[in-house]
């Protein structure tokens, strides 16, 4: 539901449609630039589709890792006061602003073959991250994480909590008014936070690369495949790429605009 | 408060802007774009070449031969271009950007794997030993696309566990510990110092599988008698002692 239409004072309605073009401009240069004609040739590509396959896993899996890890640590520094909690909303927030492939190194250094927890994963687990797929679908939960964590955190604080008293003094136990009330309550926060965290994921490049490498079919998901086509000097097929990652990122967000966040 | 915000802004903006401008104050500026694999020798070189000219300012821009190969074809603003591979030049001599390419170095091949060599590899073929963690660079790379060749004449069938995409990304994996060994060219095993050590192979001495780096003047450069001169600095005799210590052949 709207409310009344409002009329922007003339300097906002500028610098809003200054935004809105500096946004939309570099999309209009890819689109300019696409090959359409070839378009289809260039999707066909087995490479090409993999890699597509692949990053809708991983990024789905990222999103997914996503909130179930950041729901918790959300909750928690909303609602518990703890001595240190300052300094772990502001390390949560680390991977936002860490270039990517820092962040890819301090994934080595942490979760590598000669990291801090890498020989254990290994001895006691065989697990090995790096250079395999679920070594990407780390990187790109590590980047993606933040985003739900920031947005469940502030809906989590601001939400009204007499919903919760009366809730509670109508007998439910703390895990049911969690599970009806204060998530019912968050749930356009969540929404945002998971779809921002899934898209960030899909785009991931840096911590990838460093961290998963680049192996076709196990960590090469879309944005490798695009730089590494923009290295080999193949412009129209980078171009192509990125068109297919926006136009499912788009499809993807509009859908869920529609289905979650409309009637809100 | 208001009014006083307002100079210090438009100060700022200022700064900006001459941030940007990069004060050379009056000087002549060469601007070369070369290979990442001559990120060490060059700067030592536009060191060289800035005290033989005094009031010149040599600017590096460092990167994949191929990614400054599309640069120099869209127009990038340089004077110079070093490429690691005849590929990358041709390409930019054949949009007319790049003229008189000139060869100035080149580079061989080495596995390279942890000091001490601890797994004893000694051939291509070694790399093929099954739990063997090896890199290679991205075969769209140049590095990735001689390793390829050699393999392939080598006979061996190799799946790496990751293709890099750039050659120092390689190193950097086999000094991480993260893969047991690579191949890569024998001025980053060497660059790299005491943290990895180079394994020179057979097979790799052929002329087809070595890298060929060349220098060219950049078309539509501002000042071509200068970049003239450093493509001849860089194949002068200093310029060739340079290159030779960092660990590069003789053209």
């Amino acid at each position: 539901m709207s409310g009344p239409r409002a009329r922007p004072p003339a300097l906002v309605a500028l610098a809003a449609a200054g935004a809105a073009a500096f946004l939309l401009l570099p999309l209009a240069g890819l689109a300019w630039r696409a090959p359409w004609s070839s378009l289809g040739a260039e999707l066909a590509d087995p490479g090409a589709r993999t890699a597509l396959r692949l990053s809708l896993v991983c990024s789905l899996w990222a999103a997914a890792l996503s909130l179930a890890a950041g729901l918790p640590l959300a909750w928690v520094l909303a609602r518990v006061p703890f001595p240190g909690r300052r300094l772990v909303r502001a390390l949560v927030l680390v991977p936002l602003v860490l270039p990517p492939v820092v962040g890819g190194v301090a994934l080595l250094l942490a979760f590598g073959r000669r990291g801090l927890l890498g020989p254990p994963l290994e001895a006691w687990f065989s697990v090995r991250l790096p250079f395999t797929t679920a070594g990407a679908v780390v990187a790109e939960t590590f980047v993606a994480l933040p985003f739900v964590v920031v947005t469940a955190e502030a809906a989590f604080r601001g939400a009204d909590r007499r919903y919760e008293e009366a809730a509670r003094t109508l007998g439910a136990r703390p895990g049911v008014v969690l599970r009806r009330v204060t998530l019912p309550l968050a749930r356009p926060a969540l929404v945002a936070g998971a779809a921002l965290a899934w898209a960030r994921a899909l785009g991931e490049f840096g911590a990838t690369i460093t961290f998963a490498g680049n192996a076709p079919g196990r960590t090469s998901t879309l944005p490798l495949e695009v730089y590494l086509e923009l290295e080999a000097g193949r412009l129209r097929s980078a171009i192509a790429l990125s068109l297919v990652l926006l136009a499912v990122s788009v499809a993807v967000l509009v859908a869920l605009r529609d289905r979650w966040l409309r009637a809100l | 408060m208001r009014r006083r915000a307002r100079p210090a802004a438009a100060a700022l903006v200022a700064l900006a802007l001459a941030g940007c401008g990069g004060g050379g104050g009056g000087s002549r500026r060469l601007t070369v774009l070369a290979a990442s694999s001559l990120t060490e020798v060059f700067s030592e070189l536009g060191r060289q070449f800035e005290r033989a000219h005094p009031g010149v300012e040599v600017a590096f821009g460092f990167a994949s031969s191929s990614s400054l190969a599309e640069q120099v074809v869209q127009g990038a603003p340089a004077d110079v271009f070093a490429a690691a591979d005849e590929a990358s030049m041709a390409r930019a001599v054949a949009a007319g950007r790049a003229r008189d390419p000139r060869v100035v170095a080149r580079n061989r091949l080495a596995i390279v794997v942890a000091p001490g060599n601890p797994a004893g590899l000694s051939s291509l073929a070694d790399l093929a030993r099954p739990g063997l963690v090896v890199v290679l660079c991205a075969p769209e790379a140049p590095c990735g696309r001689l390793a390829a060749a050699a393999l392939d004449r080598a006979g061996v069938a190799l799946e790496p566990a990751s293709r890099e995409p750039n050659v120092k990304a390689v190193v950097a994996k086999v000094v991480l510990g993260e893969a047991d060994a690579g191949i890569a060219y024998e001025t980053d095993v060497r660059a790299a110092g005491a943290r990895v050590q180079g394994v020179a192979v057979a097979g790799v001495d052929d002329p087809s599988l070595e890298a060929v780096y060349a220098t060219a003047v950049v078309a539509g450069t501002a000042d071509a008698p200068l970049a003239r001169s450093w493509v001849d600095f860089v194949a002068s005799p200093a310029g060739q002692a340079a290159l030779a210590r960092a660990g590069f052949r003789t053209p």
